[in-house]
């Protein structure tokens, strides 16, 4: 499993938030944009360092402010989906997947299973933002890793393809074994995804900004509506 | 006509180019990612030789590559000869007058590739070494084939640190610029002529190259 403590001073607000997730289930993140939780999970890949704070995964000691431990992001072998440039533009589709596959001959496997075998020999630019997508969780589990992070992977897409790709992951997650991070602003995309919820507002765990955010709040001092209308139908 | 000064001009230019392709790829680099204290003096000095009358570059290597130079002082004490007036003396000086050539369009092509791609590559276990080879180069291949075509044709055009530096040794350092010039100096019209044409196909060429990457790079 992993564990992060961790403290930041960033230009706005300080981040302070610990988090943890098992082996096969999915903490998902959620928030407003610009409220740490990128830097959050950029902290856990190994690109960006807390000013103070542990990162342990299993029984291995990722970061810790206090002994001066940080292990580099090579070294955590983990996979970390963005929400576009995870591809390399002059590989095409098969050799992205099999960058640093521990076997290649599973990325086969992979793309069937992801629908995408016969855009193989095809570069990056010249297939869809779906496809590039699925590719690219491709390219992380090829690579067996211990930890999967996911940066909105899925924002960048329309919402059919986007609500097809969130049924394959949540498929996807009953068969991985490691643990799975999820960041989203999309309060559907972590209902149905997530085990855990983990709101992050202004870099903090704020637990009621979910339903601060579904439900119209009256604001003080006005008179409450009679029924509190959901904002966002929670199911298309 | 001089075919010896035509044959040392294309070897020194290729030379030179092979050379600092090779050279400037790291340095490149650095200037593109790397921060460090006085990146921007580095980076003026690197392109010094561009802002430099070309007799004044020759007149520093002189006196560097001169046996009381340090350079040169060195050199003699392990060869036992002179670093002036030989091909690799104006090697090492085209090397010095073209650097900036070549510093220039792979540093804007190195800029160019996103950092992201870098830092997955870091994830997916890449030394910043074997990212550099596997992701940068290959992503750059234009940047850096202009960077060759620009050496390669301002090393052809090479007159005033040549000729300080080298002197004009048939054969050595006497490259085709400076037979032109001397031709003229002699009057004889007809052998600076002859390879003075000689240039303009060569250099046509290598342009429409240039105008060819530059469309592929934007593409």
């Amino acid at each position: 499993m992993i564990f992060a403590a961790l403290k930041k001073r960033l230009k706005y607000f300080d981040l302070d938030v610990s988090l943890s997730c098992l082996p096969g289930r999915m903490t998902v993140m959620i928030g407003p944009s610009g409220g740490g939780k990128t830097t959050i999970i950029r902290m856990l890949a190994g690109l960006q360092s807390p000013d103070e704070g542990r990162v342990v995964f299993g029984d291995e000691i990722w970061f810790d402010s206090d002994c001066g431990i940080n292990v580099k992001p090579q070294k955590r072998r983990l996979g970390y989906v963005f929400q576009d440039y995870n591809l390399f533009p002059h590989l095409n589709l098969f050799d992205n997947a099999a960058f640093a596959a521990v076997d290649k001959k599973e990325v086969d496997g992979l793309f069937d299973l992801f629908k995408i075998g016969h855009l193989k020999k095809r570069k990056p630019h010249l297939v869809s933002g779906g496809e590039r997508q699925r590719c690219a969780i491709c390219q992380a589990l090829a690579r067996h890793p211990r930890l999967l992070l996911l940066d909105e992977p899925f924002s960048a897409l329309d919402v059919v393809t986007r609500r097809g790709l969130r049924e394959e992951l949540k498929s996807l997650k009953g068969n991985l074994a490691c643990p799975v991070i999820y960041v989203t602003h999309d309060i559907n995309e972590a209902l149905f995804l997530a085990d855990e919820i983990l709101p992050v507002v202004d870099g903090k765990k704020d637990p009621g900004w979910m339903q601060r955010t579904i439900t119209r709040e009256p604001k003080e001092g006005m008179t409450a509506r009679g029924a509190r209308e959901p904002r966002l139908a929670l199911v298309y | 006509m001089d075919y010896m000064a035509l044959y040392v001009t294309l070897k020194l230019a290729v030379v030179t180019t092979i050379i600092l392709v090779v050279l400037a790829a790291p340095v490149a680099y650095l200037l593109a990612f790397a921060r460090f204290p006085g990146k921007s003096f580095v980076e003026a000095l690197i392109y010094l030789p561009m802002a430099l009358p070309p007799t004044v570059i020759g007149f520093y290597l002189i006196i560097l590559m001169g046996p009381r130079g340090w350079v040169g002082g060195i050199w003699q004490a392990v060869t036992g000869g002179s670093l002036l007036f030989t091909f690799l003396g104006i090697t090492v000086a085209s090397i010095i007058y073209s650097l900036p050539f070549a510093i220039q369009p792979m540093k804007a092509a190195f800029s160019k590739i996103d950092r992201r791609l870098l830092e997955n590559a870091y994830i997916l276990g890449l030394s910043r070494r074997a990212a550099f080879l596997r992701v940068v180069l290959p992503n750059s291949v234009s940047g850096i084939a202009a960077a060759a075509v620009l050496v390669f044709l301002h090393s052809i055009g090479a007159f005033g640190v040549l000729l300080m530096v080298g002197g004009s040794i048939p054969g050595e350092t006497k490259v085709a610029s400076i037979a032109i010039y001397e031709a003229v100096e002699m009057m004889n019209y007809t052998a600076a002529g002859m390879i003075a044409l000689s240039f303009l196909p060569i250099s046509y060429v290598f342009l429409l190259l240039i105008n060819k990457l530059n469309e592929g790079a934007r593409a």
